[in-house]
């Protein structure tokens, strides 16, 4: 069974093995509006955990995508350059960034589970 | 009775129609539809008579270019009608107020364009022996010694063509200043408030600083005591609008300039705003060391559907020797361009660099010189006073219709936040797109981004009472009419524009930056 | 005040508006000691005669290019500008707008930069084109900065026949951001320096101007190879785009950005500025590209329109993160550009670049015919280089008294280098007569 971690950035982490995919929340995707470019980082790269990891443009805003843990960038989600309205239909399903091959999986603790991630969004309305 | 006649037109009102169809062109009357010159292309056509030369070989070389451009051909009247009818889509200072906070669209008098046309200044080449130019470099001084006299400033940089390059200018100048003094790579923190223009930190980062914002009080000010907190041997800058974005007085300002100062570090203006204050307040009073001034704003050289604009810098004692080349000095033998750092050096001056080809906005110099002298000290001086007088009496009459985050008195502009909207529906980009249909362009929207739907008005000094009185009347109008649910009104705003609203979205994710001849026409479908 | 609307009831009424006793207490919150009393040490107001008569005198010391047979380029070109231009870009409508960033009600100013993006993609052979750039200058060193963020390198490796001011401009702006410069030393016109060298793995990329400083063509083909190979771009500048109506595009030889200065079409002199700089690239590097884009899309009825768009990647929303700090492009010169290439078409801008080379290669010719004077280029397009047989800048200055402005000492811009002392660079556009060629050639007699 897959976990999955959101950090206060938004970003969202489900973990399968020692794989991690990443994308940013449905309330992240509501808040930025019609996404209408996504850049991705190439594979094959090693991220940080707070470092950036993509960025997401709106109309209106450009915002980066952090990395929620550390890893090796092991796939990214091409689907998102020719269609980057994918992240709004499907923000925590086919809308993902970039897989990461996890290097510590002892980061996962410090980020929050989905009840946390709710009150904490309820928290900034 | 005579000679009656009962023919000829009718001359009575006829009826009133509301009902709306489709013309066969497209056109509504006046409103005119209009193709791009890439689809009237008439091959052959020409607007321009030229012989075909004889009588020389080609020296090209192995250069020529064979293949078609693409260009269109069209007639002169072809031409004309064509950019006519585009300018008629446009909304333009010359047709109504303009209050886009935080860019002084003021009223653009004809007779700078017409000084600025005359051939001594026009017509004349950049690399000139200097002998041949001597009335241009005249003016070139004697701008400079307003802007200096204005600013209470001792030396300022001419060539930055417009605010953003002007405050690179600037920074440059600071940075230096710092690195003549051993302190380039110690000072590597730039303080830039929350409020401030884009500008200012994309500047900041583009000289490879760290930009530390400073947050705003709750009555729209620099937080003293957080800038304070913030300032240490590593702060090579502060960068401060003055009058800032909130349209306010920053009352701290000479404390702060203190503050930075006993820092080690140097003071930039952002003078973007600088038309609240001409000849009341002299930055150099301030303890500004470097401060641009948009001479398209304060000085009203006209915008031109955005730019050229001309951005010189006025800078401090300490920052004067680091001016970037040319500059103009005064010899015996007349005035002088100072082009090389060889020559630089002679007069014991150290410049930073040169920040473009050639000597800076020459033909905005001339408006912005026309402008003044028609002015004077004493219309300058008045030109602060009615600017704030304007913006003060918008605040005063709104303030209980639409709400101000912040107490007056402001300066120059009038700031409003989207509270007023509050449960109607209606979003400060609605009610500014209805202000269209009511004739007006709208405010400034969204900035600046300490306050929640940010709406500012900057009317100017070139307003007269009875169009501020309109104007306040149709925004308590719209007031009324976003709190009494008639939203759609808004939602569906602009309903009376050559265009409604526009698909950005569309047009970032799927960029069709060109024509091309394959596109299908979109506009005919 | 002529230009003041508001009288003194006026302002007495909004001030009891306002609830204010005086337009001082408006001020009260500019700390004391920094409040002015009375006038700035200037002149006071004048009406227009005044202003116009004072304005005309000081032009009136100047030497203006049509007054004399005039030579002079190095960026700058004289060109004859059609009354329909300044007439058109004096409209309200135009003039008098700002950026447009309410669509609905800037659709004009739009439009035409629009146009403007098309007609420089096409002159310069490339995909894609901003709604301009300040200058030439500011152009080529924007340029730079967005190969060092295609390429994720730092080292720009600059021609020595890059214009010496836009060498200048380059450095100033890379020097800010600590990325190293690597320019060669400028090679005499006809030889082309071996740049090819110079490409190494850290290149970002190289810049090459055609026609050169010295007026001389190169084929960058060669270059543009070398360059790909390495992972480097070729930035292409272009001083005088109405070369671009005779002489290959670099689009058509692999530049990858492509630079230029549009003040030849539908701008004047102006002693330097404004002018209008072009800027065009590989629809792959567009969101690297700086300045201002308009595009086209619908509205909400479906019908066609335009917006400026990819503007994340400018200042006001990208703030510390933009590809550039610029805010204004130079939308009126570019509507100025865009009117008097409309007016050329496809065959006069062709022919009105015939004329350039023309004229330029008769007075070529006739210079060369000067006892002690050399033609120093192979191939030109309206601008050439010839040695002197004394300073270029004594003979300049001698051809001024007599009422000739006969182009630019080379040395002007690039001081210190005696090679350069006795080559002149000499300009010829369509505004130059056969009786304005004869009067320099006589004059030059007389001076050498």
């Amino acid at each position: 069974m897959s976990e999955i971690r959101f950090t206060d950035q938004h970003e969202w982490v489900r973990v399968e093995g020692d794989v991690a995919t990443v994308g940013i929340t449905d309330y992240a995707q509501e808040q930025l509006g019609d996404v209408v470019y996504v850049e991705l980082p190439e594979v094959g790269k090693t991220i940080a955990q707070g470092d950036e990891a993509a960025v997401v443009e709106s109309v209106k805003a450009a915002s980066e995508v952090y990395a929620p843990v550390s890893g090796e960038v092991v796939e990214v989600n091409g689907d998102l350059e020719a269609a980057p309205g994918g992240v709004n239909e499907d923000a925590m399903g086919k809308g993902w960034f970039v897989k990461l091959k996890l290097s510590d999986k002892s980061e996962l603790s410090k980020l929050m589970d989905e009840d946390a991630y709710k009150s904490f969004v309820e928290g900034l309305a | 009775m005579s000679g009656m006649n009962n023919q000829g037109r009718p001359t009575a009102a006829g009826e009133a129609s509301s009902s709306s169809f489709e013309t066969y062109t497209g056109n509504k009357g006046l409103r005119l539809e209009e193709p791009l010159i890439f689809e009237l292309d008439n091959p052959g056509a020409t607007g321009v008579d030229l012989d075909e030369p004889e009588g020389y070989e080609p020296k090209l070389g192995a250069f020529e270019r064979k293949a078609r451009i693409g260009l269109p051909g069209m007639s002169e009247p072809d031409v004309m009608r064509h950019y006519v009818r585009l300018s008629r889509k446009n909304y333009s200072i010359d047709a109504g107020l303009y209050p886009l906070g935080s860019c002084t669209m003021k009223h653009n008098p004809r007779l700078n364009e017409k000084m600025a046309r005359l051939p001594g200044f026009a017509d004349v080449h950049p690399l000139q022996p200097q002998k041949t130019v001597q009335g241009a470099l005249e003016l070139m001084d004697t701008l400079a010694h307003w802007l200096k006299e204005l600013t209470g400033m001792p030396a300022v940089a001419m060539s930055p063509k417009a605010g953003a390059h002007g405050e690179l200018c600037g920074m440059m100048a600071i940075r230096a200043a710092l690195v003549a003094r051993g302190e380039g790579d110690k000072r590597t923190r730039i303080l830039v408030p929350e409020s401030a223009h884009g500008t200012n930190p994309a500047t900041a980062a583009l000289l490879q600083y760290k930009v530390d914002a400073i947050p705003a009080t709750a009555d729209g000010r620099v937080d003293l005591a957080a800038f304070k907190a913030k300032l240490g041997p590593d702060v090579a800058a502060i960068m401060l609008t003055n009058p800032n974005t909130c349209g306010l007085f920053e009352r701290d300002i000479i404390e702060i300039a203190d503050a930075v100062h006993a820092a080690g570090a140097y003071f930039y203006c952002d003078g973007a705003n600088f038309n609240a204050i001409v000849g009341r307040v002299r930055p150099g009073d301030l303890g500004v060391d470097a401060m641009h001034i948009n001479l398209h704003k304060t000085f009203s050289t006209p915008h031109g559907g955005g730019g050229p604009g001309a951005g010189p810098v006025v800078l401090s004692e300490a920052l004067a020797p680091f001016a970037p080349l040319p500059y103009v000095v005064h010899g015996a033998d007349g005035f002088r361009l100072v082009e090389t750092v060889g020559e630089a050096k002679a007069d014991g001056s150290h410049p930073f660099g040169r920040m473009v080809a050639f000597h800076g906005q020459m033909g905005m110099f001339v408006r912005a010189m026309a402008y003044m002298m028609s002015h004077g000290s004493d219309g300058l001086r008045q030109v602060a006073e009615d600017a704030v007088l304007n913006a003060n009496y918008v605040l005063a009459s709104l303030k209980d219709y639409l709400s101000a985050p912040f107490e007056g008195p402001c300066m120059h502009e009038a700031l409003f936040d989207d509270r007023f909207l509050k449960g109607t529906g209606v979003e400060t980009l609605d009610f500014a797109k209805a202000m269209i249909d009511e004739g007006y362009h709208p405010m400034t929207m969204y900035f600046p981004l300490v306050v929640h739907g940010a709406l500012l008005i900057e009317p100017t000094e070139t307003e007269s009472k009875h169009t501020l009185d309109q104007f306040i009347g149709t925004l308590k109008h719209l007031a009324q009419a976003a709190k009494g649910n008639d939203k759609s009104r808004f939602t569906g705003a602009p309903h009376f524009a050559p265009r409604h609203r526009l698909d950005e979205t569309l047009a970032a994710r799927n960029p069709v930056l060109r024509w091309q001849a394959e596109t299908p026409k979109q506009a005919a479908e | 005040m002529r230009y003041l609307p508001l009288t003194q009831a006026d302002r007495r009424e909004m001030l009891g508006v306002i609830g204010a006793k005086s337009v001082d207490d408006l001020f009260r919150d500019v700390p004391e000691r920094a409040r002015r009393d009375g006038f700035v040490d200037l002149p006071r107001r004048q009406g227009e005669l005044e202003v116009e008569r004072a304005l005309t005198k000081m032009a009136a010391k100047n030497i203006s290019a049509d007054s004399v047979p005039f030579f002079i380029g190095g960026g700058a070109y004289r060109h004859h500008v059609p009354s329909v231009v300044d007439h058109l870009i004096q409209r309200s409508e135009f003039l008098t707008s700002y950026t447009p960033y309410q669509p609905e009600i800037t659709q004009g100013t739009l439009q035409y930069l629009f146009e403007f993006q098309t007609q420089v993609a096409l002159l310069t052979g490339m995909d894609v084109a901003n709604a301009s750039m300040y200058d030439g200058s500011t152009a080529c060193a924007e340029a730079v900065l967005m190969a060092h963020r295609v390429t994720k390198r730092k080292k720009a490796v600059l021609s020595g026949t890059l214009h010496p001011h836009y060498r200048a401009v380059v450095e100033n702006l890379c020097e800010a951001g600590g990325d190293p410069v690597e320019a060669l030393a400028p090679a005499l016109p006809g030889k082309t320096e071996d740049i090819i060298a110079r490409i190494a793995d850290d290149t970002s990329c190289v810049v090459v101007q055609t026609p050169t400083y010295f007026g001389e063509l190169i084929d960058l083909r060669a270059i543009a190879d070398a360059a790909h190979a390495k992972g480097a771009l070729l930035i292409a500048v272009v001083p005088e785009i109405v070369s671009l109506g005779l002489v290959t595009p670099p689009g058509e030889m692999g530049a990858d950005i492509v630079v230029g200065e549009g003040q030849s079409i539908g701008n004047g002199l102006n002693f330097g500025g404004p002018y209008v700089g072009l800027f065009a690239t590989r629809t792959k590097y567009v969101r690297q590209m700086p300045g201002r884009l308009c595009g086209q899309t619908v509205d909400a009825e479906g019908k066609r329109g335009f917006v400026l768009t990819l503007s994340t990647r400018e200042q006001h929303i990208r703030r510390e993160k933009a590809t550039s700090n610029i805010c204004t492009n130079s939308g009126l010169c570019a509507l100025a550009f865009t009117i008097h290439l409309s007016l050329l078409g496809e065959d006069g801008f062709k022919r009105l670049a015939r004329i350039n080379h023309a004229n330029a290669v008769k007075l070529g010719k006739a210079l060369s015919g000067v006892a002690g004077v050399e033609l120093l280029n192979d191939a030109f397009f309206n601008e050439f280089t010839i040695r002197l047989p004394k300073s270029a800048t004594a003979v300049v200055d001698a051809l001024a008294d007599k009422g000739v402005l006969g182009g630019l000492p080379a040395g002007r811009l690039i001081p210190g280098n005696a090679t350069l002392d006795n080559l002149l660079i000499v300009a010829s556009t369509e505004i130059n007569t056969d009786q304005d060629r004869a009067d320099f050639v006589a004059t030059l007699k007389e001076v050498l």
